[in-house]
């Protein structure tokens, strides 16, 4: 066991772990925030979508030992950023969300996009979320809505 | 007369074509040779010896895996295409949402088997050691790729040792970590300082390449 000191949506976190552990573990298992889910646990899905540093990073494979002093955002916090909170919205307004499961990953990485490409095309899109995964098939509501957080940013 | 005439014309056109073709034969030869002397120099024979064991190293999974022709990387021994619709993105780091950084940061992941280190990206295409179809390029074809400082990113050869016995991602393939199922991932068939000692007697016979196959 080791202990961390992690900057969680700007607010200073302790957590007493051991360091093979996922961040998506210590997120929702230590500090209580199950916004970001756990889907498949590779990488592959990208249900557990955090930001770091800025970064949309899968957080079910990365040990909370490599975190170190990098900022975390989830999506309990992603409100509170301006093109998250329009994304949030866009989200809203399109209906996007039917079981849910995977959409607070689906919103990290459509930030990530958004902050890097104001105006995406749709092979951006494509390329960007290409590895966020919907069983409901939300897809072209997706789409939608980060063309429609695009136009208000 | 005229006759005779008639037939000047054909055979000034075939020795024409010879004489032109010897130039192309010769001129070629002194490139694939490496221009660095005859096959008989020893020095020269050493250096090629010393590069196809650098090639073993370069066309192993661990290296030519992020050296692809394609839109994206592979992993695996077997070079599958890499999982997660991964892709190259502009600057061979991915794309927003779906960065290389998203899953591999600065070391490797043992506890969940994802591989890491500085940086992590793929090489970029001018520097692909396989072709559209994940065939290794040739031994000459991959040599002169890395000798062509329009394409190495400038190296020169002693940039080019240095690259090979410091850059963290080609010091990775000798720390290449777990996979997923915790086993080890295999090793180059070299080990680093093997690689670095050919790529030195390679550097010293000055960087010859073997002919094009």
């Amino acid at each position: 066991m080791a202990t961390y000191q992690l900057n969680v949506n700007g607010q200073s976190r302790q957590v007493n772990v051991d360091p093979s552990t996922p961040l998506l573990w210590v997120l929702r298992e230590e500090l209580k925030m199950t916004g970001t889910k756990y889907g498949c646990g590779i990488s592959a899905c990208g249900a557990c979508t955090v930001h770091v540093d800025g970064i949309a990073t899968r957080s079910c494979v990365v040990p909370v030992s490599l975190v170190g002093d990098r900022p975390i955002v989830t999506i309990e916090g992603i409100g509170t950023d301006a093109v998250g909170r329009v994304v949030q919205e866009a989200w809203i307004e399109r209906d996007v969300v039917q079981c849910g499961y995977c959409q607070s990953g689906q919103i990290m990485s459509a930030v990530a996009l958004l902050k890097a490409t104001p105006k995406p095309t749709d092979m951006n899109i494509e390329e960007s979320m290409g590895g966020n995964l919907c069983r409901c098939a939300t897809y072209v509501r997706i789409r939608e809505a980060i063309k429609s957080a695009a136009e208000q940013i | 007369m005229w006759a005779n005439h008639r037939l000047l014309l054909p055979v000034f056109l075939l020795m024409l074509v010879v004489f032109v073709s010897c130039i192309a034969l010769s001129t070629r030869a002194s490139i694939e040779t490496a221009d660095k002397g005859s096959a008989a120099d020893p020095k020269l024979a050493d250096g090629l010896a010393a590069w196809e064991q650098v090639y073993s190293v370069l066309t192993s999974p661990r290296c030519i895996n992020c050296h692809t022709a394609t839109t994206y990387p592979q992993q695996g021994d077997d070079r599958h295409r890499h999982f997660a619709n991964v892709i190259r993105g502009p600057a061979g780091k991915g794309v927003p949402g779906l960065n290389c950084v998203s899953c591999h940061q600065s070391e490797n992941a043992d506890s969940t088997g994802v591989p890491g280190g500085s940086n992590w990206h793929l090489a970029p295409l001018s520097m692909r050691w396989q072709d559209t179809n994940d065939r290794p390029l040739s031994s000459g074809a991959v040599c002169r790729a890395l000798v062509d400082r329009s394409r190495n990113n400038g190296l020169n050869a002693s940039g080019l040792l240095k690259h090979h016995e410091e850059e963290p991602l080609v010091l990775w393939a000798w720390n290449p970590g777990r996979r997923p199922d915790g086993t080890m991932r295999t090793l180059p068939p070299l080990t680093h300082a093997e690689f670095v000692a050919a790529t030195r007697t390679w550097v010293d016979a000055g960087t010859p390449c073997p002919r094009a196959r």
